[in-house]
């Protein structure tokens, strides 16, 4: 570890002659050591703790335990995995879509907007844990229960935002654009919907990370696959490095999901004063 | 007033009275204001801050709806926002997503104007305001006079009849402001629109207008006109040292109530 060199990112590249790819790989790892310094420190302190036998195996698997149980348990865990990315995924999807509707909606209609927010926030502060059974009873074992929890979970901070967002445009941009003749889809596509997509990323971002947990816990209440039933299985044989090892799957799934959607506002909202002077954006995780 | 002298009455106010619903009552932002823009002439409304200056732009543009009285733009009462008119903010209200040449282009956008044309148009505006070389640049990255330029492009891509101006170089610094002034006079001299530029400096309502219009403050009411009996296209050094621009600005200032420029 080069630690002697530790200005933190953002400082141009100092490829002092040599090659562009040791030049490349300097400059990400001067902007991205922290989390992985970090990570690393936890990771020796867990095989600390367990080493030592501080900490009973089955309360904390030791890391070498937690990787054995990826390792034989590959496709097992992969299938599972496929499941409740499955189900965040869609249930992701359409709660981006129902909101984006939703929020569009009510900045166009005080009315609507009277009506639907109390029931959007009374879904939003039922415990979904509480009221999964009752989709199990409604839509069966399969993937649809999983697929409205993700939903209810992620379908509230994409309205927030959405609305914020539509709501953030300038009132003498939308003055003058009243002054040229457009119709209110034209002004809502050029000028409403630009205008709100730093605000409704920012909800992705919070949505993306809520979906996988909607899922797990529909998969909790009543499931034969996905990641939420494997971990109910690991916790009725007290096989916690597998526990393990579904839990951090599932982390680095909301992560991959906040990420895509870092990557995603990098493209779409180059403009915008979140992204400026940003030297090499990279995805700091 | 470049080439055909054309007389017709271009905007008629007769005893517009606008007044506010507010906590504390109601509050009257206009009173009994009339005024007729003839074409091509250049009107600069100076008043003290609070005077109703942008309320009247506003109702002239059909975003403010009177209370009383009424306002005829080209021969028909205007009583929603109207297409036939520029506008232009103090601020310059740019989309942050789009560059110089995109947010002209809105404008043709909006009004689903044949693009060819509007981009000709565009290419000539760029040209006349001196952006040439920024077309690609991002609102954020231009300086304040020049995001005005952009605003002003925009104003003036459909070829308004009418153009309404809010304080447009109240934000800018003093030599930003008094450059846009020297540049803004020629380009009307080049467009020949009738311009209504709100405006709390003297200098700029004496070197700029036709003629000149002083409000009292709350409410508002013209006070007094005064027709600046100068060339429409002006040198800035000449016309500050002229008689006619001293005669004119000192009686705006004497009214106003101000000893020096407020700018």
């Amino acid at each position: 570890m080069t630690v002697t060199d530790q200005k933190s990112g953002g400082s141009p590249s100092g490829s002092n002659g040599r090659s562009s790819v040791a030049g490349g790989f300097l400059r990400w790892w001067l902007q991205s050591w922290h989390p992985i310094v970090f990570l690393a420190v936890v990771i020796v302190l867990w095989w600390l703790v367990t080493a030592q036998g501080w900490v009973q195996p089955y309360i904390i698997p030791a890391p070498s335990d937690t990787w054995a149980a990826f390792a034989e348990n590959a496709e097992y865990l992969l299938q599972h995995t496929w499941v409740t990315t499955y189900e965040t995924l869609i249930g992701f999807a359409i709660a981006g879509v129902a909101g984006l509707l939703v929020a569009v909606i009510m900045v166009y209609s005080k009315g609507l907007e009277k009506t639907f927010y109390p029931v959007i926030l009374f879904a939003q502060v039922i415990p979904k844990i509480a009221i999964a059974p009752l989709f199990i009873v409604w839509l069966g074992f399969g993937a649809a229960p999983k697929i409205l929890v993700a939903v209810l979970m992620a379908f509230f901070p994409v309205v927030i935002s959405g609305l914020a967002g539509l709501r953030s445009v300038d009132p003498e941009i939308l003055q003058l654009v009243s002054t040229m003749g457009a119709s209110r889809l034209k002004v809502l596509l050029k000028v409403r919907l630009p205008a709100a997509l730093p605000e409704l990323l920012s909800g992705l971002k919070v949505a993306a990370t809520l979906a996988v947990t909607g899922a797990v816990v529909g998969e909790f209440v009543g499931a034969n696959e996905g990641l939420g039933y494997v971990i109910l299985q690991a916790n009725g044989i007290l096989d916690t490095a597998m526990l393990f090892a579904a839990l951090i799957i599932m982390s680095v799934m909301g992560v991959v999901l906040f990420a895509i959607i870092q990557i995603a506002e990098k493209f779409l909202i180059p403009w915008h004063a979140s992204r400026r002077d940003v030297a090499a954006a990279t995805v700091r995780f | 007033m470049t080439e055909v002298v054309d007389t017709s009455t271009v905007l008629q106010v007769s005893d517009l009275s606008i007044t506010f619903a507010s906590k504390r009552g109601r509050v009257s932002a206009l009173e009994g204001i009339d005024l007729d823009v003839q074409a091509g002439e250049f009107i600069t409304i100076a008043g003290p801050s609070g005077c109703g200056k942008s309320t009247l732009l506003k109702a002239v543009a059909g975003l403010t709806a009177p209370s009383g009285g009424s306002v005829h733009l080209r021969g028909d009462p205007v009583t929603g926002p109207r297409q036939d008119i520029g506008f232009v903010f103090q601020r310059a209200a740019l989309l942050e997503w789009r560059n110089v040449r995109g947010n002209i282009l809105l404008q043709a956008e909006m009004r689903g104007m044949n693009m060819r044309k509007a981009q000709e148009r565009t290419d000539e505006l760029i040209e006349m305001t001196g952006l040439s070389g920024f077309e690609r640049a991002l609102p954020h990255e231009l300086s304040g006079g020049m995001q005005q330029r952009v605003s002003l492009c925009r104003a003036l891509l459909h070829e308004p009849r009418v153009l309404l101006m809010d304080e447009p170089f109240g934000a800018l610094d003093a030599l930003t402001r008094e450059r846009m002034n020297v540049e803004f006079n020629r380009i009307w001299s080049q467009t020949g629109t009738s311009v209504l530029l709100v405006t709390h400096s003297v200098a700029e309502a004496v070197y700029l207008a036709s003629r000149v219009v002083v409000m009292s403050p709350r409410p508002g009411r013209i006070i007094e006109e005064h027709v600046v009996d100068l060339p429409a296209r002006r040198d800035y050094a000449e016309t500050l040292e002229s008689s006619e621009f001293h005669r004119v600005s000192s009686r705006v200032r004497e009214l106003l109530g101000s000893p020096s420029d407020a700018d």
